[in-house]
């Protein structure tokens, strides 16, 4: 028997400027979800369940980029991608392109369990859904007015910033050549929209278990995906840890950094939090991303190099801790 | 154009390999192609779910070099094709009469199945063998140049009666397919043990991190990291060495090297 411990992320990259109301709205929402998590870890329930109820409550509230209150593509729509992983065998479900699920990370779950695959995407991750029952409501329901002016100020922001169908400089990059500290995926910092949501667990058998769910961009194109429902990328847990990231998908997943996080642990006999700062400095491009990580002893990681990212963390000898900075 | 993206569309483009024409079907029998290209300096570019584009592995190219992201699916990544003019055909094009064979047979015996795999009727428990008893059809080459730059380039047409919307390895980066400053893999296989096992970084993370040679990386990562009779690869170090390891009976597989050796095979070669 370890402790058990929790971390949650609501998403990396945070405005300085972001009012001090929604500053707090925020940490009391990644608050509620963290005990929500150590009720269910009270009660012994495995790592792989608490991290999908966790998520689950990130993505049905509209404060985040998950689920209700997702980022819109350029088309004014939402598509959402999730992925968990349980430590115990290497399970994984990922989805992509999700536009009626109310819980994309339970639908990941059922790819998991119920499919022969491990990861399903746009109308045949929805088709899937079907088949199994799991709740489904219109797009509309995700869509929240917030999102609506963000994504308008991001089409304004970005015919300047950049155009993918002009090949620039900018392009030969992968987009990730904006360096301006203020912007985040060539958005000015105050209508990105970082909030993706992740919970990683160890429970008290030493199973560990990761999820990750997202909107994705602000504006981004149709189709396009992200880092969150790549395993090794936005998600990865194995025997030895849960890592979940978010930040700018493309440098991500450029740095498989959830796998290398594990990776580095495994490979180079690093303790967990070694190895999130060695991910962070040496595998991250600056101003980029950030992580929530768990090991099977009961120890809880963190590391960004953005500035601020939403997070909560607990473990079973009573230390808790909710910040953004 | 640079070799290596010559050289799988080359692979796209014949019919006896599961990508692009002769790409497998779904259980609803139609094609959904993937691929996924990454050079050396970390650039890369991914798509899926394909259905009318004759060379995925160049719109992958086209999504590394011509938009702010690295990987777009299904309807989006159409719509950037025809933006960008790439090839289309009809979606009938891609499928072949032996494809059609195949799903019927797979159908029937109520299985999804690696590429090329021949449905044999096989007990219920050694359906896992079974999985392993194929020759893979996905293609993929990766190259390393004289000044040791890398690259590394995987498509697939995925697996026989798969579901509408799987992804499999072939476009995650880190997982069928990667590249940095010194090996470039491409892995081929069943997919879901792949991602598992994230096998194309890890052969890259095990040269990294603890200083294996790009032989050791290769044969760990096959041996350690997915169950037998899942997974095979192709890899190149900066150095200009080659391997080409799989625990499958047989990979399809080939490799040339500047200083005149190369090597065609399909089983495994007997050593002393």
């Amino acid at each position: 028997m370890v402790g058990w411990a929790i971390a949650v992320h609501g998403g990396a990259g945070v405005d300085p400027n972001l009012p001090h109301h929604r500053q707090e709205e925020a940490k009391q929402v990644l608050a509620r979800c963290l005990n929500m998590g150590i009720s269910a870890l009270r009660s012994s329930l495995p790592a792989v369940d608490v991290v999908e109820l966790v998520v689950r409550e990130l993505e049905s509230d509209p404060v985040f980029n998950s689920g209700r209150g997702s980022a819109l593509t350029e088309k004014g729509t939402a598509e959402m991608e999730a992925s968990i992983m349980d430590g115990v065998g290497r399970r994984c479900g990922a989805v992509s392109g999700v536009t009626t699920v109310k819980n994309p990370i339970s639908l990941a779950r059922l790819v998991m369990d119920k499919s022969p695959h491990s990861y399903l995407a746009f109308a045949g991750a929805e088709e899937f859904a079907r088949l199994h029952g799991a709740e489904v409501v219109d797009n509309d329901y995700f869509i929240t007015e917030d999102n609506k002016g963000m994504l308008k100020l991001a089409k304004e922001a970005n015919t300047i910033m950049f155009d993918y169908r002009i090949p620039t400089v900018l392009s030969d990059t992968c987009g990730a050549s904006v360096e301006n500290p203020l912007q985040m995926n060539g958005l000015p910092i105050s209508v990105y929209a970082p909030e993706t949501v992740g919970c990683v667990v160890v429970d008290a058998q030493g199973r560990c278990a990761a999820a990750t769910s997202t909107g994705g961009l602000m504006n981004k194109m149709c189709g396009r995906i992200g880092d969150s429902p790549l395993i090794g990328a936005g998600t990865y847990a194995c025997g030895l840890c849960g890592v979940s990231c978010t930040g700018e998908g493309e440098a991500i997943i450029r740095g498989t950094l959830a796998r290398d996080v594990a990776a580095v642990m495994e490979y180079k006999g690093l303790g967990l939090q070694a190895a999130v700062d060695f991910v962070v400095k040496e595998r991250l491009d600056e101003g980029k991303a950030g992580m929530i990580a768990v090991s099977r002893n009961g120890e809880v990681g963190c590391g960004f190099n953005t500035n601020g990212m939403f997070r909560g963390f607990a473990t079973e000898d009573g230390f808790v801790e909710v910040g953004i900075w | 154009m640079c070799p290596r993206v010559h050289s799988v569309r080359e692979l796209e483009n014949n019919p006896h390999f599961n990508a692009g024409k002769g790409s497998v079907l779904t259980s609803s029998g139609t094609v959904e192609m993937e691929a996924c290209i990454m050079d050396g300096n970390m650039k890369c570019g991914a798509v899926s779910g394909l259905t009318t584009v004759v060379n995925a592995i160049s719109l992958a190219r086209l999504v590394m070099e011509r938009t702010p992201h690295i990987y777009l699916a299904f309807d989006g990544a159409e719509a950037f094709a025809r933006e960008h003019g790439v090839e289309t055909l009809d979606a009938s094009h891609f499928i072949t009469p032996e494809n059609i064979q195949r799903l019927k047979q797979a159908k029937e015996a109520n299985r999804v199945q690696i590429d090329y795999t021949q449905p044999m009727q096989k007990k219920e428990e050694d359906t896992a063998t079974a999985d392993g008893d194929s020759q893979t059809g996905t293609v993929g080459c990766v190259a390393v140049d004289s000044d040791g730059n890398l690259a590394a380039a995987t498509s697939t047409g995925g697996l026989v009666n798969k579901m509408v919307g799987r992804i499999g390895d072939t476009p995650l980066i880190g997982a069928g397919t990667y590249a940095n400053s010194l090996c470039a893999v491409s892995a081929t296989g069943k997919g879901e043990a792949i991602i598992r096992g994230t096998v194309a970084r890890d052969v890259a993370a095990l040269m990294e991190f603890k200083g294996l040679s790009l032989e050791e990386a290769a044969a760990c990562v096959v041996k350690e990291r997915v169950p037998k009779g899942n997974v095979g690869l192709v890899a190149v170090s900066a150095t200009g060495e080659v391997t080409m390891p799989f625990n499958t009976t047989g990979m399809f597989r080939a490799c040339a090297t500047e200083d005149g050796y190369s090597e065609i095979a399909i089983w495994p070669l007997t050593k002393d």
